[in-house]
């Protein structure tokens, strides 16, 4: 059978487009990089736009502290081969010099903490453009953003008020101060992504595929143990085969029991799933609104 | 083994959803994704406890696409929502835009990258105002495929007459706007007939359910094939020592086919060269198709930058300075008649002015209005430019990357107008 990947390269020149649009439009600029999937695609797809000159944005890393170690190692390998400039900000300087308050108890996490030293990088830094992988099918916030979505001088989203976004034409106009984020790959689906990845052949970290880890169960998601996390009296740990379906940080990241250890397994998977990718992140789970209320205050 | 498991890659189809506020859209796309097997575990736990605290007596599927705390305080959509699905048959985007006539542009949003619009009339109300217009925007973004959505059958028992009657209201206001392909389905959004499922309750309808509709119809590839265009929205200049001499112009091909070897014009400099090379990365192609993000090389060392235009040497677009257009004004800000505006033509921005008014659309009537060039938030008008520099355009039944421009406010960054260039 003859593959025909129609969608795939529709996705992808529309996101090769938007990278060069970036590029075009703004001054400093920076690609978000977490480790995950996402955003590994998207330095990809940055380095794709503009072979062979070198991409024109550097890789910014809202570090929580809290990182599985090889998403450490692979990020500073994947800066290094490519020649790009790392920036990393620790949610921990933001907690010591007070900015941010550190969360207590069971279900501490600094996932939000995140915004702040986001924002802070951004003022210090003068970025004027922030490329994330956020999609819309993520989750219904997301579902509302544009592809070039405007942030005040707080850095925040006005979610009731957004551009006009027609058809490809990006408008970057802004006052000093004021900055964007911006989506490339937007119309991807999870399963684009993974389609894309066995396409371009692209090298991703070990966790996305089974391995033996430490782990526990809480609220019906399995979340991997580290020695900073706090257990409940009746959480026991336990080991066995796992996979990362997402890589953030580590107190808010479920893992998927499986066996999959290539490509064409996770595909599978992820194909006959019914339940969507953030179904195990913790952070969306804090209410109704926890998306769009982190993201009107500058989350990713 | 096809890439994704069982299947091979699909076919992307794109889709808006228009029509009246409360005609049942949201429902329509909640409804469409729930009997289809689409909605996740988790997404349906989240809309049934949603569904609780906002005190309704039946889970309510449209709170699947509106996903601002707003949207679902007010039981309205605010702005487009995009969701994605997929059956063996095709890959669809589906933009679900609000009804509200306040909330237009962000309709026009939704409606400017679809390829097919699913406008839904309220079986009880027949064409409203809301019908009508987006209709019109649907065919003024030259959309070419129309299902028109006969919802809330269940509340008018099913009845057949009431059907026909709306239908042809529908295909007389169809052919006024020259729309080509059309299609009817009686449904009820609410409770599934004729959505995913053929309906018992109107056997009297024989044609295909709405779903099997949109995974069989027939999407016309033809747009923009017409004169190859290339605009240049990046210079590749690595200064590298392994690509020391490399120069290459980066860009998305914008209608037709370029090939190694073509001969090619530059405009606006009308520098005259050939194709030397399509580069994606390390691949050298020999064809770039339309849609295809790409990298150029030429035979000679011209002078090419941002916002040029590059087309197949005998295949030159119009140019100009004066430039006739329909326009949708999405700011509260009225349109100022005299008034500087930056203009945005693929990668292109010049200074322009807005030289005059030609007429300006009565939605209701459809009839050209002359003598009332008040043109305000929603309105839809012909408008007459003057741009800085000569604009290197085609008109936008032509092509409409090339055709269609937006008109931003120098003073509040906003985009307040697109543009479509007959």
């Amino acid at each position: 059978m003859k593959i025909s990947d129609e969608h795939l390269k529709e996705l992808e020149g529309e996101a090769i487009f938007v990278m060069r649009e970036v590029a075009a439009q703004f001054e400093k600029k920076v690609i978000l990089f977490s480790g995950g999937k996402d955003s590994i695609v998207l330095v990809h797809l940055a380095k794709k736009a503009f072979w062979p000159a070198k991409m024109p944005f550097s890789l910014l890393h809202i570090d929580t502290g809290h990182n599985f170690e090889e998403t450490l190692r692979f990020r500073d390998d994947l800066s290094k081969e490519l020649g790009v400039e790392l920036i990393v900000r620790l949610v921990q300087d933001s907690i010591d010099q007070g900015k941010v308050r550190e969360e207590t108890g069971v279900n501490a996490s600094r996932n939000k903490a995140q915004s702040i030293t986001l924002l802070n990088a951004i003022e210090e830094l003068r970025i004027d453009v922030a490329v994330g992988g956020g999609r819309r099918d993520e989750e219904k916030a997301r579902a509302k953003e544009r592809f070039f979505s405007h942030r005040n001088e707080f850095g925040q989203w006005d979610p009731k008020n957004q551009r006009p976004e027609l058809w490809n034409i990006f408008n970057g106009h802004k006052n000093m101060g004021e900055h964007f984020r911006v989506f490339p790959i937007s119309n991807w689906t999870e399963l684009d992504v993974w389609q894309y990845i066995l396409k371009e052949k692209i090298r991703l970290p070990e966790l996305y595929y089974t391995h033996r880890r430490r782990i526990f169960e809480r609220n019906g998601v399995f979340l991997a143990w580290a020695p900073f996390m706090q257990l409940k009296p009746t959480e026991k740990v336990f080991e066995t085969d796992v996979r990362c379906r997402t890589i953030g940080d580590i107190t808010c990241t479920g893992v998927t029991l499986s066996n999959a250890d290539n490509l064409e397994d996770i595909i599978s998977e992820i194909a006959a799933t019914r339940v969507t990718e953030r179904g195990g992140r913790y952070d969306d789970k804090r209410s109704e609104a926890a998306m769009e209320d982190r993201k009107k205050e500058g989350y990713f | 083994m096809g890439i994704n498991g069982k299947n091979e890659y699909k076919s992307l189809l794109r889709f808006t959803t228009a029509g009246s506020v409360d005609d049942g859209k949201s429902t329509l796309i909640g409804r469409l994704l729930y009997d289809s097997k689409s909605i996740f575990e988790d997404q349906m736990d989240h809309i049934v406890e949603s569904s609780k605290r906002l005190g309704k007596e039946e889970v309510d599927l449209s709170l699947l696409t509106d996903g601002l705390r707003a949207e679902r305080e007010q039981g309205i959509t605010i702005d487009v929502a995009y969701r994605y699905f997929a059956t063996p048959e095709r890959k669809f985007i589906i933009a679900d835009t609000p009804g509200h006539i306040q909330y237009t542009r962000n309709m026009v949003t939704g409606a400017s990258t679809a390829d097919l619009a699913v406008i839904l009339v309220d079986a009880r109300k027949g064409v409203l105002e809301q019908t009508i217009r987006h209709t019109f925007i649907a065919s003024l973004l030259d959309i070419r495929h129309i299902i028109f959505c006969i919802n809330k059958m269940d509340m008018l028992a099913y009845a057949e007459d009431v059907f026909t009657r709306i239908k042809e209201n529908l295909a007389i206001l169809s052919s006024e706007l020259k729309i080509e392909d059309i299609h009817f389905i009686p449904i009820s959004a609410k409770y599934g007939d004729n959505v995913v499922h053929s309906s018992e309750n109107m056997k009297w309808y024989q044609d295909k359910t709405f779903l099997k509709l949109i995974e069989t119809i027939e999407i016309r590839k033809d747009k923009n094939s017409n004169g190859a265009r290339f605009p240049v929205q990046a210079v590749i200049r690595p200064l590298s020592e392994i690509h020391h001499d490399y120069r290459g112009y980066a860009g998305r091909v914008a209608g037709g086919i370029f090939s190694k070897g073509d001969a090619i014009t530059i405009l606006p400099t009308m520098i005259r060269s050939k194709i030397s090379g399509i580069d994606v990365m390390e691949k050298s192609l020999d064809k770039a198709l339309n849609g295809d993000s790409v990298t150029i090389t030429l035979e000679d060392q011209v002078d090419v930058s941002r916002g040029n235009l590059i087309v197949k040497e005998n295949e030159l677009p119009e140019s100009g300075q004066e430039i006739n257009m329909m326009i949708c004004w999405f700011n509260e800000m009225p349109l100022k008649v005299g008034g500087k505006y930056i203009v945005r033509n693929y990668s292109n921005e010049t200074a322009c002015l807005i030289k005059s008014v030609g007429y300006k659309m009565n939605i209701n009537t459809l009839e050209k209005e002359t003598g009332n060039y008040e043109i305000g938030m929603n309105d839809i008008a012909n408008i007459t430019i003057r741009t800085a520099k000569p604009l290197f355009y085609d008109s936008y039944k032509k092509n409409n990357i090339t055709g269609s421009l937006i008109i931003i406010d120098e003073g509040t960054n906003e985009t307040v107008a697109a543009g479509m260039i007959e």
